[in-house]
């Protein structure tokens, strides 16, 4: 996706891609030659898969033979969409290094806790998604809630995800939307739909290696022009007159201590605990990759490979906007401003967002340049394409089958996968251009998924670790959680002021609002789900076992040498996470 | 992971990436001696040449090692 948790904030960033600025990089054949190889490399690879996505399982779960180091790419790249990638970077150049967090203590202690603690759960009960382990645990209404609200969301996003790169394709290659949208949709539909999760796990590993070569050269010339690190911080010293854009947390004290207007309360339990435990543990998008794996022990692993890997990813990202703080100049000579989208103008023409493709276009001649936009469309329909194929398993199983066709045959749920697969493409077409008409639907499309990821952790953790927690308490704390979300949004959108209500402060902006709703709807999910739990009967022990913690054996595992033991890699790389956060204090 | 019996994820990785090296690393060879630089900043690394030619053997290593029929493959 790759969607994102991090709801209205891309969502605005992205809109900065509605620019009609010129054209940023021209290709030359070369640059060419290598797009287009990508192209037939991703096609080919769908047409070869068909034969090998016959039966449900392997259709839907990539017939639950991938290796660790597959699983866990996927799991990585299914998040790491150039939606993502470009909003982040033009996040650095606006906030500085506190976008990191997204990437540090927004990920790394959530990825370990799912891999280590909550991976046993989802893959002993067999189930083939979320919403299908929510029907396990709270029955068929918290299943149902969760499937619909899901599938809709997902295919949304892949609508947001089309249309933002047809706009990215336009900004910076000059390339016609609707020539983007349909090539994409072509392309998508053909590998997803005939080679199915295999097939998009396939393309997110190799957009993960394209991103790496594409993108990591940029902030390695960056750094040569710069002068190193210290060099880098000298300069920006110098340019803005502050050291808050190179420290993760001496600027937190209080909301009005920093560029984001967030408070270290909100980074710490909003983001570190709530959205990020949240989107890690309970999106099926991330989680589907996970459960893909051939067997327990990598299924456990792939998220501590993911989490290492997650760790380095702000240096190609976040760099490249400090980078862009220093070395960014108009032909005048003069130091370049980047600004926001309100803010474009003839004199400053160019916006936060624009800052990649900027950096790229500094140091990439052709080939590289050929290589780093390839990665960019690898990224956007790897996006799509985790999207729809997640759509595709949510649709099949926790709403075709229960609600229309329970004795469906495993040869007719796999001709349903496809099938949805191609009406997942077609909506998301529609999504697009309804984008294209509205950039504001942008806006609440993505903050669908910050109403459902908060309350879903609520419950998936009641679900899994409180034996007492009850059918009817699970569903109505899902539904008080969301109810209480969308809400608060609302309220905020309709009287801005209230955000010193939902935030705690009056200098809180729109990035603590959404780190501070979170907060509250976990909060209040959690409420209900207990006294509602309390006030119903409960399951007894027998039905909840290999759902709950402490009512469930755990299949041993024969023990293996360190270097191949999860719990060894974890303690690395928690280990290193509290490094990096010490050393950019 | 192996896609059918025959081919594994890392071999196809391996192809497209040593395609990539090649062409990037050829053309930043030709740059170095032609003189021709592109129009961008640090132009005088010769990256194309040093990053493609990364790719290059990576790429090689990735495709040899996976390719299908070998052990690595399987």
């Amino acid at each position: 996706m790759a969607h994102s948790f991090i709801g209205n904030h891309i969502a605005q960033s992205s809109l900065a891609f509605f620019l009609p600025s010129s054209v940023l990089a021209h290709l030359s054949i070369i640059d060419i030659i290598i797009i287009a190889s990508y192209f037939v490399m991703v096609v080919w690879i769908g047409i070869y898969l068909k034969g090998q996505s016959n039966t449900s399982v392997d259709f839907f779960m990539a017939g639950r033979q991938m290796s660790a180091w597959i699983a866990g790419l996927s799991f990585l790249s299914a998040n790491l969409g150039s939606l993502e990638l470009m909003g982040w970077a033009g996040s650095a150049y606006q906030y500085g290094i506190l976008a990191a967090h997204w990437y540090w203590i927004g990920a790394i202690p959530a990825m370990l806790f799912m891999g280590l603690v909550m991976m046993p759960f989802y893959y002993i009960c067999k189930t083939n998604s979320v919403p299908g382990y929510l029907k396990l645990r709270f029955g068929e209404s918290s299943r149902v809630l969760s499937g619909v609200c899901f599938a809709f969301m997902t295919i949304l996003m892949s609508g947001v995800n089309m249309f933002a790169m047809a706009l990215v394709m336009k900004v910076v290659l000059g390339w016609n939307i609707s020539f983007s949208i349909l090539m994409s949709s072509v392309v998508v539909a053909l590998y997803v739909g005939l080679g199915g999760l295999r097939s998009a796990i396939f393309n997110e590993v190799l957009q993960f290696a394209l991103i790496w070569c594409g993108a990591l050269l940029v902030p390695i010339l960056g750094l040569i022009e710069a002068g190193g690190w210290h060099n880098l911080q000298a300069k920006i010293l110098m340019n803005y007159h502050t050291s808050e854009y190179t420290h993760l947390w001496a600027g937190l004290g209080h909301f009005n201590t920093n560029a984001m207007g967030v408070q270290w309360t909100g980074i710490v339990f909003g983001l570190g605990f709530v959205i990020s435990f949240g989107y890690w543990t309970t999106d099926f998008l991330v989680v589907q990759r996970a459960m893909a794996a051939k067997n327990l022990r990598a299924a456990q692993m792939a998220p501590v490979i993911a989490a290492a890997f997650k760790m380095a990813i702000p240096f190609f990202v976040i760099l490249p906007g400090l980078l862009g703080l220093v070395v960014l100049h108009n032909n005048d000579g003069t130091l370049m401003h980047l600004v926001g989208q309100n803010a474009v103008s003839t004199a400053n023409p160019n916006s936060y967002n624009e800052v990649l493709p900027l950096m790229m276009e500094r140091y990439l001649g052709p080939g590289l340049l050929g290589l780093g936009i390839t990665a960019l469309i690898a990224g956007f329909m790897s996006g799509m394409a985790g999207n729809v194929s997640a759509f595709s398993t949510v649709w099949t199983y926790d709403i075709y089958k229960p609600l229309i066709n329970k004795g469906a045959s495993d040869t007719h749920l796999v001709s349903v996968g496809r099938w949805a697969t191609v009406l997942g493409i077609v909506v998301s077409i529609g999504t697009a251009y309804l984008v294209m008409q509205a950039a504001a639907i942008m806006d609440y499309v993505q903050a669908l998924f910050s109403f459902f990821i908060a309350p879903l952790l609520g419950t998936v953790l009641a679900g899994m670790f409180w034996k007492r927690a009850t059918k009817a308490g699970g569903f109505w704390g899902l539904l008080a959680g969301t109810v209480t979300s969308v809400a608060l949004y609302a309220w905020v959108r309709v009287d801005p002021t209230a955000i010193r209500y939902v935030a705690f402060s009056s200098d809180a902006r729109a990035m603590a609002a959404d780190l501070y709703r979170a907060l509250w709807a976990f909060s209040s999910c959690a409420v209900v789900t207990v006294v509602v739990s309390y006030c119903t009967t409960a399951k007894p022990l027998s039905e909840l076992a290999g759902l709950v913690y402490g009512a469930s054996t755990l299949p041993l595992q024969e023990p293996v040498p360190l270097l191949k033991n999860h719990w060894f890699w974890a303690a690395i790389v928690i280990t290193v996470f509290f490094i990096l956060n010490i050393v950019f204090y | 992971m192996q896609i059918s019996g025959k081919i594994s994820i890392w071999f196809f990785i391996g192809v497209l990436l040593a395609f990539y090296g090649a062409l990037i690393c050829g053309h930043g060879i030709y740059e170095l001696f032609s003189g021709i630089l592109p129009n961008v900043v640090l132009a005088r690394l010769h990256a194309p040449v040093w990053w493609g030619g990364m790719m290059l053997v990576l790429g090689l290593f990735y495709s040899i090692r996976f390719a299908p029929g070998t052990k690595s493959a399987s």
